[in-house]
């Protein structure tokens, strides 16, 4: 019984920095059709700055992490603006080859930056003891990850469903040439949802960097979870990628705890299994 | 000249049927490479296993406009195939690939029922992870397989009795580039047929081929077992040049590779693919060789201006000098 | 017996009927028009007799043969061929292989794995034909992305008539072409074979008085009025409906 509700937290912390990190892929193959297989590389970016403030410019926890956050989505917006944009007119085959291009590029800028070694994220002395809720004690960080991450949910829903931005993204997912001829201005929709995905993406690289090291190999190396996730939960939709992620967060925890001889083995063998029953995503009907 | 020799004469859109002279050129040439550089006949074998695998890929990716992640799956389970083919039942180099082939056509029949079903994305996906669950299943029958320490400790009998292997890799070379060779004459033929052509079709057009009665999923299916034979094949002649099998043969890094080689080449018309392995592989060699991070700023940048290129310029070139050449034996390309 | 024969076809989308209860029968040699508003469910009962949509009640019969649970393709294979509203063709594939694909998919040579596809010269032959009697020699070996819509238009048509069909079913041929090309479309429906039963789908009225003569009405998804061209054309609740409505297209 302990076991279960252990995979269970385990899991679900999992399964929210999988979410956290992926929804925006999700949003962004969704709404530009962009298969942008570098998104790993904003959330290692995100990883890397949070380290480097917080370890070497001693900033604050926090602030360490708000900054980080901010210059990720600045360099996604300018990125988006100037280079990803050119690419969304293009086959399928060569936004994937461009973009993993462009993650070769950015592992090797990262290894001549700051080396090939793990970088840690220090965490401030509150966020290292444990908390217990009613008859658990867990630690203290990932009791932190999975508020945020239903933070983050909470955060988008309130977007996508209360705002008129939110509007704008839905119908401009829907059917963007129909959007821009009502007025939307698709191209900011475009840059901001980029930039806000690469800004998630960065929270989940430092919420998850315990779970997933941050190492110049990162994006690669985490690049088909993400891919899994997304594919599973359906292109641009957010709660299909919430399921898909915390689903898929379990199993992969569970196979670990119970199974470990197995590898990914479960992992990839539910991937097939709801790709094959829903291959336009957990939620979808199409 | 009627109409059919004018037109077998020339060439429709990239599916050239080469005049044999070609093919003695290129022997002539496999054997200017030998004499050029006798210390570096183990890089070239690799490029020539690499060649055919990412030959077999252009099949899929290529011709039937389904870009996969998984082709490893077909060489690893083809290079396993024939080494324990040598280590269970005999040493026969040429049996051992018959069994390397046929084993990558199977895992190809098998997942390609299921998988030929899907395209694009989900398509993507799902070849991900069969290679990944192939991989999974490899690491976990060590007893079979060696496990992560890899599959070892079979011996390979001289081919046709006579030629060895050994380290020095002279066999080796010229078995790899010979089955190359024969390899890319078997697939031009399979592809400039009528199959080959609706191949093509289905990827510009799905819609249409079905409408014009064409089932989409049996073609498909054939086409995938035709890449994996070859895929096998790759694997097998790597299992037997190097006398080992790794994990890594059937991993999601070479499946990555083997589609950056293609599109660095060209899609769509078997040279592009032999191109691609050589530019790629050459350019590994060399800048990895000084730094392992270095060539991923290489590797990188090259696949960012590639997709910039217009469409097929690396091929137009190719063309431009592939039609020179040929003049030169009289015909028209 | 006729040729093809409709019987009570139904079709919902939850509680909208796109199809209500179709009936119709067509003889060899018959052209027929489909005429009716927007909406009106022409396409989707097209591509119900083609096998692309699964109809909810009804059958289908082609030569006497209930052919309501054939998929497409097996339709196709006995002559039971359409086109489409939007053009699908290869974009980059030259059009005499387009039309070479479409014969040897009819002739069954498009399972062989071993002849260059040029070696087939009976079937070049037939393909280089059937373009000349559209007038469209000179574009042979061109791509659909080179040519002009209506060239392209047309060469759907070429690749319907390729495949031999008993029973065609035109969808908007001339959707899409300037005025300019329409002629050569215009001609092209003139000369289709004698015995072949046509369906078209259709707008421009001139097109359908000139072309059919049998109409058939449709709207909101059911027969409005099936009859001769005068008929339809004096039928007071068609022209209430239909053509009285400034319809002039």
């Amino acid at each position: 019984m302990l076991q279960l509700s252990n995979i269970l937290i385990d899991g679900v912390v999992y399964g929210m920095v999988l979410f956290v990190i992926s929804v925006g892929l999700s949003v962004t193959m969704g709404l530009m059709r962009f298969i942008n297989l570098a998104h790993g590389a904003f959330a290692m970016a995100g990883g890397y700055l949070a380290a480097w403030l917080i370890r070497e410019q001693g900033f604050p926890f926090f602030a360490g992490l708000a900054l980080a956050i901010a210059a990720t989505m600045a360099l996604a917006a300018v990125l988006e603006a100037f280079v990803f944009r050119r690419l969304y007119a293009r086959t399928e085959l060569q936004q994937v080859l461009f973009t993993i291009g462009f993650t070769f590029f950015f592992i090797a800028s990262v290894n001549f930056l700051a080396g090939a070694y793990i970088q840690q994220i220090p965490l401030p002395a509150w966020l290292q003891g444990s908390i217990t809720l009613g008859a658990r004690t867990l630690p203290t960080q990932r009791v932190l990850v999975a508020a945020m991450g239903l933070g983050v949910v909470l955060l988008l829903w309130l977007l996508i469903v209360r705002t008129r931005f939110g509007i704008w993204l839905r119908a401009s997912v829907d059917n963007s040439a129909m959007s821009s001829s009502l007025g939307i201005n698709i191209r900011l929709v475009q840059c901001a949802t980029f930039a806000f995905g690469a800004g998630l993406a960065a929270l989940g690289g430092v919420l998850g960097a315990e779970l997933m090291p941050l190492e110049p190999y990162y994006p690669l190396k985490y690049l088909v979870l993400m891919l899994v996730v997304v594919a599973v939960g359906g292109l641009g939709s957010v709660s299909g990628t919430l399921c898909a992620a915390l689903l898929l967060g379990i199993v992969d925890t569970a196979s670990k705890y119970l199974a470990s001889g197995f590898g990914n083995f479960f992992f990839y063998a539910a991937m097939i299994l709801l790709l094959a029953l829903r291959p336009h995503g957990i939620l979808r009907r199409r | 000249m009627d109409r059919s020799e004018s037109l077998r004469a020339g060439a429709v859109r990239g599916i050239t049927f080469f005049p044999w002279q070609a093919y003695l050129a290129a022997l002539v040439f496999i054997a200017v490479l030998y004499w050029l550089f006798p210390g570096n006949l183990l890089f070239l074998t690799r490029v020539a296993i690499l060649a055919l695998l990412v030959m077999s890929l252009d099949l899929v990716t290529g011709y039937a406009g389904l870009p996969t992640l998984g082709h490893a799956a077909l060489f690893g389970m083809g290079a396993y195939g024939a080494a324990l083919c040598a280590k269970h039942l005999t040493g026969d180099p040429l049996l051992g690939l018959a069994v390397a082939s046929g084993s990558g056509a199977l895992l190809a029949l098998v997942s390609g029922l299921f998988l030929v079903r899907y395209q694009g994305l989900a398509f993507l996906m799902l070849t991900i992870a069969v290679v990944q669950v192939m991989q999974n299943i490899a690491s976990k029958l060590q007893s079979i397989t060696g496990g992560d320490d890899g599959l070892s400790g079979f011996e390979v009998a001289p081919v046709f009795g006579r030629f060895e292997f050994d380290m020095f890799g002279v066999t080796g070379y010229w078995y790899s580039m010979i089955l190359l060779l024969l390899s890319f004459i078997v697939l031009q033929r399979i592809m400039s047929s009528p199959f080959g052509l609706s191949c093509v079709g289905i990827r510009e057009n799905r819609d249409r081929m079905s409408a014009n009665g064409t089932r989409i999923y049996p073609q498909l299916v054939k086409l995938y077992v035709i890449a994996g034979a070859f895929a096998g094949l790759a694997g097998g002649i790597s299992a037997q040049v190097n006398q080992i099998v790794g994990l890594d043969s059937m991993g999601f890094e070479l499946s990555a590779e083997a589609l950056v080689m293609l599109v660095l080449g060209g899609t769509g018309n078997l040279v592009g693919a032999i191109v691609g392995t050589a530019l790629f592989s050459g350019i590994h060699h060399f800048a990895a060789t000084a730094n392992p991070f270095h060539w991923l700023f290489v590797i990188g940048g090259l696949l960012m201006i590639v997709v910039f290129l217009p469409k097929g310029a690396l091929q137009l070139v190719a063309r431009r000098l592939a039609g020179r050449v040929l003049s030169l034996f009289g015909r028209h390309a | 017996m006729s040729l093809l024969k409709i019987e009570s076809l139904r079709k919902s989308y939850g509680g909208l009927k796109v199809t209500d209860d179709v009936s119709f029968a067509l003889s060899e040699g018959e052209r027929m028009a489909i005429i009716g508003p927007n909406g009106a469910g022409k396409t989707t009962l097209i591509s119900q007799v083609a096998g692309a949509l699964s109809s909810d009640s009804g059958r289908i019969f082609l030569g006497g043969e209930d052919i309501t649970a054939w998929p497409g393709h097996r339709r196709v294979g006995q002559g039971l061929v359409r086109t489409f509203q939007i053009s699908k063709l290869a974009p980059d594939i030259p059009v005499i292989d387009q039309l070479a694909l479409a014969i040897h998919q009819r002739d069954g040579s498009i399972r062989n794995m071993w002849r260059h596809k040029d070696s087939y010269a009976q079937v070049l032959d037939e393909a280089s034909a059937i373009l000349r009697s559209l007038h469209l020699s000179a574009a042979e070996r061109r791509t659909p992305s080179e040519m002009a819509y209506g060239d392209q238009r047309l060469v759907e048509v070429a690749l319907a008539l390729v495949l031999k069909p008993r029973v065609l079913l035109l969808d908007e041929p001339m959707a899409g072409v300037p005025r300019s090309e329409a002629q050569l479309i215009l001609d092209a429906l003139e000369r289709l074979p004698a015995k072949l039963a046509v369906i078209i789908i259709e707008h421009d009225m001139d097109l359908v008085f000139r072309f059919a003569q049998r109409i058939l009405v449709l709207a909101n998804g059911a027969v409005l009025a099936d009859g001769t061209a005068d008929e339809i054309r004096n039928n007071d609740i068609v022209r209430a409906v239909y053509l009285g409505k400034g319809g002039n297209s």
